[in-house]
C-alpha cells in the first residue's frame, strides 16, 4: 500500500470530520434557526458566509472530497468507505472536545453501532 | 405558563430536529440514486481529447436526472446545515447514517441492485445505532 494512499485515508477522516465540525461551529455562531420562510433562510445563508468557520469548514470538506476521489481511483469502494466509518468516532470525539457537547455513554454506544453497521454495509458488497 | 415553556421548547426542538434529519435521509439517497440513474443513462464517457471531454460534459449536464440529483443534494445540504444550527454534531452525524439504509432500500427496490445479507445486516445495525443515539437529547450545549 502506497504511503500517499494511507495519507489520503487519514485526510478523508480528519479533514471530513474537522470540516463538518467547523460548519457546525459556524451554525452555532449564527444561532438556532427558528423561521423557515425563503426570506429567513436567505438571511441565514448570507450570515453563514460571513462566518470564517464556514469557509474553513467548506475548504476542509473539499480536501476530504478530493482525497476520497484519489483513494477511490486506486482502491475498491468496499475497502475505502468502511475506513471512513471511523469518521463517526472522530465526530463524537470532536463534538466533545471542540464543541463542548456532552457525549453520553448511550450516544457513544450508538456511534459505535453505526460504525460497525457502515462497515458491514460496505463489506457486504457483491 | 413559565414552568411548561422549557418542556414545550424541548418538544419543539426534538420535533424540528426529527423533521430536518428526515429531510437529510430522504434527499441524500434520492440525490445519489438520481446521479447514478443519470450517469447510467449517459453511458460510457471519453475524456482523451478536449473535444471528447466537452462532449462528455454536455451529455452529463443535459441529463434531467443529473440536475434533479444536484437539486436533491442541495436540499440535503440546506437541511443538514440548518439542523446543525441548534442540534449537536455528535447527534446529527450518526442519526443521518439512516441514509445508508435508505440508499440500500432504493438501490434494491428502485434500481434493482442485488443487496447481500451482510449488507442488510449492516443496515439493521446502523438503524439500531441511530435508535440508541436518538434516545439521547439532541442538544447538550447551552442555548446561545
Amino acid at each position: 500500500m502506497k504511503i500517499w494512499f494511507e495519507i489520503a485515508l487519514v485526510l478523508i477522516v480528519v479533514c471530513g470530520t474537522a470540516g463538518e465540525l467547523c460548519v457546525t461551529r459556524a451554525m452555532k455562531v449564527i444561532g438556532e434557526v427558528k423561521e423557515f420562510t425563503p426570506g429567513a433562510l436567505i438571511k441565514v445563508a448570507i450570515r453563514a458566509i460571513q462566518v470564517p468557520w464556514m469557509w474553513l469548514g467548506v475548504g476542509l470538506m473539499a480536501v476530504a472530497f478530493f482525497s476520497l476521489l484519489g483513494a477511490l481511483s486506486v482502491e475498491n469502494v468496499s475497502f475505502v468507505v468502511p475506513v471512513t466509518a471511523l469518521s463517526y468516532a472522530a465526530g463524537a470525539f470532536g463534538g466533545q472536545v471542540f464543541l463542548g457537547e456532552r457525549v453520553s455513554v448511550g450516544r457513544w454506544l450508538g456511534v459505535f453501532l453505526v460504525c460497525i453497521g457502515v462497515s458491514l454495509v460496505f463489506l457486504g458488497k457483491n | 405558563m413559565t414552568e411548561t415553556q422549557p418542556t414545550h421548547h424541548h418538544q419543539t426542538l426534538r420535533f424540528k430536529t426529527v423533521v430536518m434529519i428526515l429531510l437529510v435521509v430522504i434527499f441524500s439517497p434520492i440525490g445519489n440514486v438520481l446521479l447514478k440513474k443519470g450517469m447510467t443513462d449517459v453511458g460510457a464517457l471519453a475524456f482523451s481529447t478536449p473535444a471528447d471531454a466537452a462532449h462528455s460534459a454536455v451529455k452529463i449536464f443535459t441529463s434531467p436526472y443529473i440536475w434533479l440529483g444536484i437539486g436533491s443534494l442541495i436540499g440535503f445540504f440546506v437541511a443538514y446545515t440548518l439542523v446543525l444550527s441548534w442540534a449537536d454534531y455528535s447527534f446529527v452525524q450518526p442519526a443521518a447514517a439512516v441514509a445508508y439504509a435508505v440508499t440500500a432500500l432504493l438501490g434494491h427496490f428502485v434500481m434493482h441492485e442485488p443487496v447481500t445479507p451482510m449488507r442488510w445486516a449492516g443496515v439493521f445495525v446502523i438503524c439500531l445505532g441511530v435508535f440508541v443515539v436518538g434516545r439521547t437529547p439532541p442538544r447538550t450545549t447551552e442555548h446561545t
